[in-house]
C-alpha cells in the first residue's frame, strides 16, 4: 500500500506570526506538538492513530471497519467544494504538546491566552455546568462543575469514556449516525479523536449549559471530534458548541460529528455556534434520535469557515417524539460557501418538526438551504413545517433554497414557505445617513432578519451569536 | 461658519443634474430652498449627504470648514450633517426604536449591537409622542407599513436623536395633515433656535410661516437662479414658480 505513514514528534512549529485584525486569533499560532500523523488514508495510518491512543481493541477494530467502508463508498457528487480537499495531504491526527487539565491554571500559558482571547473561563465560570477543549485532536481540559457531579452525569472525554465507559459507549457509539451513511461519516469514524461523552441518568435535568470547544490551530490538519449524547427517560439538558481557528495560509479540515439519543420524555437542546476562520472547510455530521414524547431542538450557528456543509437531522422515532430546527447560515466574502439545512425523519404517529432556515449571503458568498422532511407511512397525524428565509446583501452575492418533502403518510400535514429579501445601495445610504457604516448596517439588518428565531433562545446563545455577527462583518465595515 | 456648498456640479448615471450651485447655511440659521418639480432640490439633499450615486464633479461640501465632498456619508453624519428625507426607504428586520437607540450608541459608545440606554430610549419616547407618534411605532419595523404622515414625524425624530449641528429637510411637509405641519414645522424651528444650521426643501408656505426662514434660494434647471430673505418665498408662493422664474432670467 504505497507511500509510508508520515509520523512527525515533538516538532516545534515555528510559523512567523501576522496578526491580522479579522481573527480573534490572528493569523498562525505557533506552538508545540507532540504527534502528527499524516499520509494516505490506510490500514497503517489507522493502526498509528489507534497505537497512539493506547485504546481498546473493538476500537480498534471499529476503526477499520470504517475504514474499509470509506474505501468501498464513492464521493459525494452533490457537494460543492470538498473535491478541492487532498485528503493524503492533510494530518489526520494531530497532538498539541499539552498535559490534559482539569483547571485553567495547569493549561501552558499560549493556550491559556488564546482561551482567554476567546472569552472561554469566562463563560465557563460564570454559565456552564461543564466544559471539555478539543485542540486539534485532542481534549486539553475538562472542567466537571458541582451541578454535574451532585447528579451523577457523566460527562468526559469522548477518548476517556472508550475506556471508562465502554458498556454505554459501545452501546450507542455509532448508533444514531451509521458509518456506511455517506463517505465522509465512514472516514470521520476511522480517524475520530477527542470530543464529548455525555450520559444524563432518568429524569436529571441539568439547569446550566455544558459546553464543547473545538480549536484548530495549525493549516493542513483534520479536525475528527466526535460527540455523543445519551439523554436517559425525563432528562434535559443543554449542550453548546464552539469552533474557532486562527487564519492560516493553507485550509485545515473538520469532519466532526454529533450524535444524540434522546429516551422517552427526554429534552435536548444543541446549539452550535461555529465560527471557524476563513480557512476551514467544515464538514459537520450531526443526526438525533428521538424516541416517544422526546424533543429534540438544534440550533446552528453557521458564521464563519470558508465551506461549511451541515444538515442536523433528528429522527423522529417514537409517537409524539418532535423537533425544532433552527439554522442561521452567513456566507460573507468571495468563495465563501453555507451548505446548510435540516433532516426531519417522521417515522411514529403524531410527530412534529418545524424547521426554519435563515441564510445571508454578502460579499460575493453563496448560502444555500438544503432540507429534507420524510414522512414514512404511519407516521400519522404528524406535523412539519419548513420557512426559509434569505436575505441577499449585495449584487455579488447568492441564496438556494432546496427544500424537499416525501410525504407517504396521507394524514401527514407538511407545509413550506419561503422569502427573499435583498438590501440595496438605498438603505445602505439611508443608514449611512444616520452615521452606521456599511459593515454595521449589515449587522444589524442581519440581526433583525434573525431576531425572531432568537427569540426563545437561551440568553447565552444569543449573546454569543450577536458578537460573533458584529465581529463578522466589522472588516467589511472598516473598509467602509 | 457655516455648512457651505461652493459651485457644486453633480452627475447621477452620467447625467449633469447640479450646474454650479452656490449657497450657506449659518448655525442657528433657517435657510428655505425652492424649486420648480425636477430642478436639483433632491439631488443636492442627497449630494450633500454623499450617496454615492451622486457624483461631485466639481466643486466642494465643507461642514464648519471641513472638506466633506471626499468623505462617505456615515463619516459626514458623525460630523454633524443629518437629512430628513422626502420619501424615506423600508428597512426590514430594523425597529424604529432599535435605530433610534444604535443612533445613539454610535455617537456615545461606538458600534454595539447589544448596547442599550435607558435614558436616551425614554428620551425617544417622550419625543416620538410629542411628534405624534405612538410608543407602539417604535417597535415597527422602519419605514416598513408607515403611512406618510408616520414617515415624516419618523424622519425628524430621527434627525433630533442624531443632535446634528445642520439638518437639511427634504419636503418634512408634503402630505402632511394640518397638526401634522404645525408639529413638524415648531420642531424645525425648535432646532433653529437650539443652534442647528437648517435648510428646508418645500413649496409650502404653511411650514414657512412656522420655521420664519432668515433667507432663501430659488434652484431651477440645477442653477440656484434667486437668493433672499422671507420676501422671496412669499413672493414665490403668490406668483409661482412659472411666472416668478420669467422674471428674473
Amino acid at each position: 500500500m504505497g507511500e509510508p505513514v508520515r509520523v512527525a514528534r515533538e516538532r516545534e512549529l515555528r510559523e512567523v506570526i501576522e496578526l491580522s485584525e479579522g481573527s480573534v486569533l490572528g493569523r498562525v499560532m505557533p506552538y508545540p506538538k507532540e504527534v502528527e500523523i499524516r499520509g494516505r488514508i490506510s490500514r497503517d495510518l489507522i493502526e498509528e492513530i489507534s497505537r497512539s491512543k493506547g485504546e481498546p481493541e473493538w476500537m480498534r477494530l471499529l476503526r477499520l471497519r470504517a475504514l474499509e467502508t470509506f474505501e468501498k463508498l464513492p464521493a459525494p457528487n452533490w457537494l460543492e467544494g470538498v473535491e478541492s480537499v487532498d485528503l493524503d495531504e492533510i494530518a489526520a491526527y494531530v497532538r498539541p504538546k499539552v498535559e490534559a487539565a482539569e483547571s485553567w491554571d495547569q493549561l501552558p500559558d499560549w493556550l491559556r491566552d488564546a482561551y482567554a482571547k476567546l472569552g472561554l473561563p469566562e463563560a465557563e465560570a460564570k454559565v456552564l455546568s461543564g466544559l471539555t477543549a478539543v485542540f486539534d485532536s485532542e481534549n486539553v481540559i475538562t472542567r466537571v462543575k458541582e451541578e454535574l457531579k451532585k447528579k451523577n452525569v457523566v460527562f468526559l472525554s469522548m477518548d476517556e469514556a472508550v475506556k471508562r465507559y465502554p458498556d454505554l459507549v459501545k452501546e450507542y457509539f455509532g448508533r444514531v449516525f451509521p458509518m456506511a451513511d455517506h463517505k465522509f461519516a465512514a472516514l470521520h469514524y476511522a480517524l475520530w479523536s477527542g470530543g464529548a461523552f455525555v450520559y444524563l441518568p432518568p429524569g436529571t435535568k441539568v439547569i446550566n449549559p455544558v459546553e464543547a470547544f473545538f480549536l484548530i490551530g495549525g493549516e493542513m490538519e483534520g479536525q475528527f471530534e466526535h460527540t455523543l449524547i445519551v439523554a436517559d427517560e425525563g432528562s434535559y439538558m443543554h449542550f453548546i458548541e464552539g469552533c474557532a481557528a486562527p487564519v492560516l495560509k493553507k485550509f485545515s479540515f473538520h469532519d466532526g460529528m454529533v450524535e444524540i439519543y434522546a429516551k422517552r420524555r427526554s429534552e435536548v437542546h444543541f446549539t452550535t455556534i461555529q465560527n471557524w476562520s476563513g480557512s476551514i472547510v467544515n464538514f459537520n455530521n450531526k443526526r438525533a434520535i428521538a424516541e416517544e414524547e422526546a424533543s429534540v431542538e438544534w440550533v446552528e450557528g453557521s458564521i464563519g469557515s470558508r465551506i461549511t456543509l451541515t444538515y442536523p437531522t433528528t429522527v423522529l422515532k417514537g409517537p409524539g417524539a418532535r423537533t425544532k430546527n433552527i439554522s442561521i447560515g452567513i456566507a460573507n466574502g468571495p468563495g465563501k460557501i453555507k451548505d446548510v439545512g435540516a433532516k426531519a425523519i417522521h417515522a411514529a404517529p403524531n410527530t412534529r418538526s418545524l424547521i426554519i432556515s435563515k441564510s445571508i449571503s454578502s460579499g460575493g458568498g453563496i448560502a444555500t438551504y438544503r432540507g429534507l422532511v420524510k414522512v414514512l407511512r404511519g407516521a400519522t397525524n404528524s406535523l412539519s413545517h419548513v420557512q426559509c428565509d434569505s436575505l441577499i446583501l449585495d449584487k455579488e452575492s447568492r441564496a438556494y433554497t432546496l427544500p424537499r418533502n416525501e410525504v407517504d403518510e396521507p394524514t401527514a400535514e407538511v407545509t413550506h414557505e419561503a422569502t427573499v429579501g435583498r438590501l440595496g445601495e438605498d438603505q445602505l445610504f439611508y443608514l449611512a445617513s444616520r452615521g452606521v457604516k456599511e459593515g454595521e448596517a449589515k449587522a444589524m439588518i442581519v440581526s433583525g432578519f434573525i431576531r425572531d428565531v432568537l427569540r426563545g433562545l437561551p440568553l447565552e446563545t444569543v449573546s454569543i451569536l450577536l458578537k460573533v455577527i458584529e465581529l463578522e462583518f466589522s472588516e467589511l465595515g472598516s473598509v467602509g | 461658519m457655516p455648512l457651505s456648498v461652493n459651485d457644486l456640479h453633480v452627475e447621477v448615471e452620467g447625467k449633469e443634474v447640479l450646474r454650479g450651485v452656490t449657497l450657506r447655511v449659518e448655525r442657528g440659521e433657517a435657510v428655505v430652498l425652492m424649486g420648480p418639480n425636477g430642478s436639483g432640490k433632491t439631488t443636492l439633499a442627497y449630494a450633500v449627504m454623499g450617496h454615492p450615486r451622486y457624483k461631485v464633479t466639481k466643486g466642494s461640501i465643507e461642514l464648519d470648514g471641513v472638506d466633506l465632498t471626499g468623505l462617505p456619508a456615515y463619516e459626514r453624519a458623525l460630523k454633524g450633517l443629518a437629512l430628513a428625507f422626502q420619501s424615506p426607504i423600508e428597512v426590514p428586520g430594523v425597529r424604529l426604536g432599535y435605530l433610534l437607540n444604535m443612533i445613539n450608541a454610535i455617537r456615545v459608545k461606538g458600534f454595539d449591537l447589544s448596547y442599550v440606554d435607558p435614558r436616551f430610549l425614554s428620551w425617544a419616547r417622550a419625543k416620538a409622542r410629542q411628534l405624534g407618534l405612538s410608543d407602539e411605532m417604535l417597535e415597527r419595523e422602519v419605514n416598513v407599513g408607515f403611512s406618510g404622515g408616520e414617515r415624516k414625524r419618523s424622519e425628524v425624530l430621527q434627525v433630533l436623536a442624531m443632535n446634528p449641528r445642520y439638518a437639511i429637510f427634504d419636503e418634512p411637509d408634503s402630505g402632511l395633515d394640518v397638526d401634522g405641519v404645525k408639529v413638524i414645522g415648531e420642531a424645525i424651528a425648535e432646532m433653529k433656535r437650539s443652534g442647528v444650521g437648517v435648510l428646508v426643501i418645500t413649496h409650502q408656505a404653511s411650514i414657512a410661516d412656522f420655521v420664519r426662514p432668515d433667507r432663501a434660494y430659488v434652484l431651477n434647471r440645477g442653477r440656484i437662479v434667486a437668493e433672499g430673505d422671507y420676501e422671496l418665498v412669499r413672493r414665490v408662493l403668490k406668483e409661482g414658480y412659472e411666472s416668478f422664474l420669467k422674471e428674473v432670467s
